[in-house]
């Protein structure tokens, strides 16, 4: 009986080595915000390509950034592009650089709890801005009222929320804020975390929404699909053309169809402010991050096939899952250079 | 450490009279090499992390050196960092903690193990077993749900009518503060200091009581003034057990303390603690100066547990010498 037991356990053993070594394995890891759609593209791809199996850890960008750049995943993933100084050191590491390929796109939303105002509040640049600088510290300042004419806001303090942690969404915030206002360019610049001048931190995007629940008249940012899959108060942003835009996933197409004239060739390119009456103003690009340069064959191939269908038939589970598509021009130019990867 | 060298020296004799090899056989040597190795495994773990704490920080060290410990600001994007503002919550938190948490455990373990009725003691035990089992996120949930709102609506506006002329109660309030940290881990660290003090206080010796019950003590003086006294180390175990706990809480103290790292004058205030910050922020934390200076917390964090250990045991010597002068 032992005996059969032992022999039984062997062949297992032998049938579980032989089962990994005819699939191949892919190990990814990174941003937390595309984390839902890369699941299921996975997920996917897995059940139509039986041999390939990628697995994915959304364990942050900046982790991401830096496993791919140590080599201990063969891909990495993040919310906001690698800095030059990040580019060099993987060139310096490993004699070839890294490619940027943009997957889907997000869009961050102030959201807001004001007892008594149950209206969509319209939210000027310089508001924003203010706001979150701890300059404009009432809500009926006239930067906020001047833009919500009829809507009869408190004279009560504003209190700001932000994220406690580092994350790909208040990279998206405040690379945005850098660009409308020199201020925060030059007092608090943009990052995955950066040293707020106001306001109380929450980790996550639940917990920045469960504060703002929660304070009255606070005022935090959230990721788009949070805000649409928790039904979350969130208001309209003025756009570069002048425009106030609810955010939504064709606003964000929009913003992004807008820059895909002017896509650099490594796709590092930021989406914030973008031109364009329909365009969103704080939408990004999230990232995978490719070796230019794979030596395993199997593995080379594998992902490259992946990348060509994540941009054709990947693209159309983006909207079930509240991302919004990468535009067409982008698809294509993505194409290309799947093949610049050797 | 004590006791192992007032024993060695009774056994000694006849120990060094048996050869080693017969030692051996019966066993002797090897549970003295096997607890001798278990015991070292410890101090290696401590000796091999505070290695790695400071290796892995030598950016910061270079770059800051001892400004790190008193620097305000921390700023991810401009490349500054100082650990000031979390030195600070970390330690006022655990302090608020304590403060709350001290007599409440004490006179709780003194009710358990003197006075209640053994029946009422074991099942009130049991509960306060579970409740040091409860992890800690839970008490975070239960801090942002229950506890926060309390402070915004109820707890704060009270102190601040109140008390209000005291910088520690004034200022604006939004519910997460470092008062609210401070009884999330206030809240945790009971059951420690109950749990522990109780086991101490009934392990005193039957005769103690009885002494001081003959000598004609009431039942309450016998307690606070022999088995209390008698039982002091222990409850002062059971302290810095809560103490240790309350310093590297991390998940419940990030969901109520408001991640915001200032100093401020009032307990009010949103502020940050080390363990909360190297948490939030280690999985993004982009560039290698950014990462080490978490490191560098830390290590921060490590010495501060490790003085303030330091600290309350050089109290108690101080208080024993002048507890037992009194007695003598």
């Amino acid at each position: 009986m032992k005996r059969i037991a032992g022999l039984l356990l062997v062949a297992a053993c032998v049938c579980g080595i032989a089962h990994a070594q005819s699939g191949l394995l892919i190990n990814g890891a990174g941003a937390t915000f595309p984390n839902p759609i890369y699941t299921k593209w996975f997920d996917e791809y897995h059940k139509a390509h039986g041999n390939i199996e990628i697995n994915y850890a959304s364990v942050g960008s900046g982790a991401g950034i830096k496993q791919v750049t140590d080599g201990t995943v063969d891909f990495g993933a993040s919310d906001g592009p690698m800095n030059d100084e990040q580019m060099k050191a993987y060139q310096d590491k490993y004699g070839f650089g890294i490619q940027h390929f943009p997957t889907v796109l997000g869009a961050v939303v102030p959201t807001y709890n004001l007892p008594g105002v149950n209206t969509s509040l319209n939210f000027t640049p310089e508001a924003l801005a203010g706001i979150f600088l701890g300059k404009i510290t009432k809500w009926n300042d006239p930067a906020i009222a001047g833009a919500n004419t009829g809507v009869n806001l408190p004279a009560a303090d504003i209190v700001v929320v932000h994220r406690a942690e580092g994350s790909g969404t208040t990279y998206v915030w405040t690379d945005y804020l850098s660009k409308i206002s020199d201020e925060w360019k030059t007092r608090v610049g943009k990052g995955g975390s950066v040293n707020w001048p106001a306001g109380i931190g929450a980790k996550g995007n639940e917990g920045v929404t469960g504060v703002v629940k929660e304070q009255p008249n606070s005022i935090g940012y959230v990721e788009l699909i949070y805000a649409v899959q928790n039904k979350i108060f969130y208001g309209a942003v003025k756009n570069s053309a002048g425009v106030f835009v609810k955010a939504d996933l064709a606003g964000v197409s929009a913003a992004a169809a807008g820059a895909a004239k002017n896509m650099p060739q490594d796709y590092r390119v930021s989406i914030t402010d973008a031109p364009g009456k329909s365009a969103y103003p704080i939408a990004s690009f999230t990232w995978l991050l490719i070796p230019k340069k794979i030596q395993d064959a199997g593995k080379r191939d594998a992902l490259k096939g992946f990348l060509k269908w994540m941009l054709t038939d990947g693209q159309n589970y983006a909207e079930t899952l509240s991302y919004a598509k990468l535009p067409k021009e982008v698809v294509a130019k993505e194409m290309n250079t799947i093949e610049t990867i050797h | 450490m004590a006791t192992t060298s007032t024993t060695v020296p009774g056994a000694g004799p006849r120990a060094s009279s048996r050869s080693f090899l017969s030692r051996l056989r019966d066993g002797d040597e090897i549970a003295r090499l096997l607890t001798f190795l278990f015991a070292a495994t410890v101090v290696l773990i401590t000796a091999t992390l505070v290695y790695q704490l400071w290796v892995d920080s030598v950016l910061p060290r270079h770059k800051f050196g001892w400004k790190f410990l008193v620097t305000e600001v921390w700023d991810p994007v401009f490349d500054q960092f100082g650990a000031l503002p979390f030195i600070f919550g970390t330690v006022v938190t655990s302090a608020v903690a304590l403060l709350i948490a001290v007599p409440l455990g004490i006179g709780a373990a003194i009710f358990l193990a003197e006075l209640a009725p053994r029946r009422v003691s074991d099942a009130l035990t049991f509960f306060i077993d579970l409740l040091a089992a409860v992890p800690s996120v839970i008490y975070g949930l239960l801090g942002v749900f229950i506890l926060v709102p309390l402070m915004r609506e109820v707890i704060q506006p009270f102190l601040r009518a109140t008390l209000g002329f005291l910088p520690i109660f004034s200022g604006p309030g939004y519910g997460v503060s470092f008062l609210t940290a401070g009884i999330v881990l206030a809240v945790m660290v009971i059951p420690f200091i109950i749990s522990v003090s109780r086991e101490v206080l009934m392990s005193v010796p039957r005769d103690v009581r009885e002494a001081a019950l003959a000598l004609g003590a009431t039942r309450w003086e016998s307690t606070w003034k022999v088995v209390v006294p008698f039982a002091r180390p222990g409850i002062f175990g059971s302290i810095f057990l809560a103490l240790a706990r309350a310093l590297g809480e991390t998940m419940a103290v990030t969901m109520v303390i408001g991640n915001t790292p200032k100093i401020a004058a009032s307990l009010f205030a949103p502020g940050y603690s080390i363990a909360a910050v190297i948490a939030n922020e280690f999985t993004e934390a982009t560039g290698d100066l950014y990462l080490q200076s978490l490191v560098e917390l830390g290590l921060v964090l490590f010495l501060l547990t490790f003085i303030l250990n330091g600290l309350a045991r050089l109290l108690i010597l101080l208080t024993e010498r002048r507890g037992s002068g009194a007695y003598a």
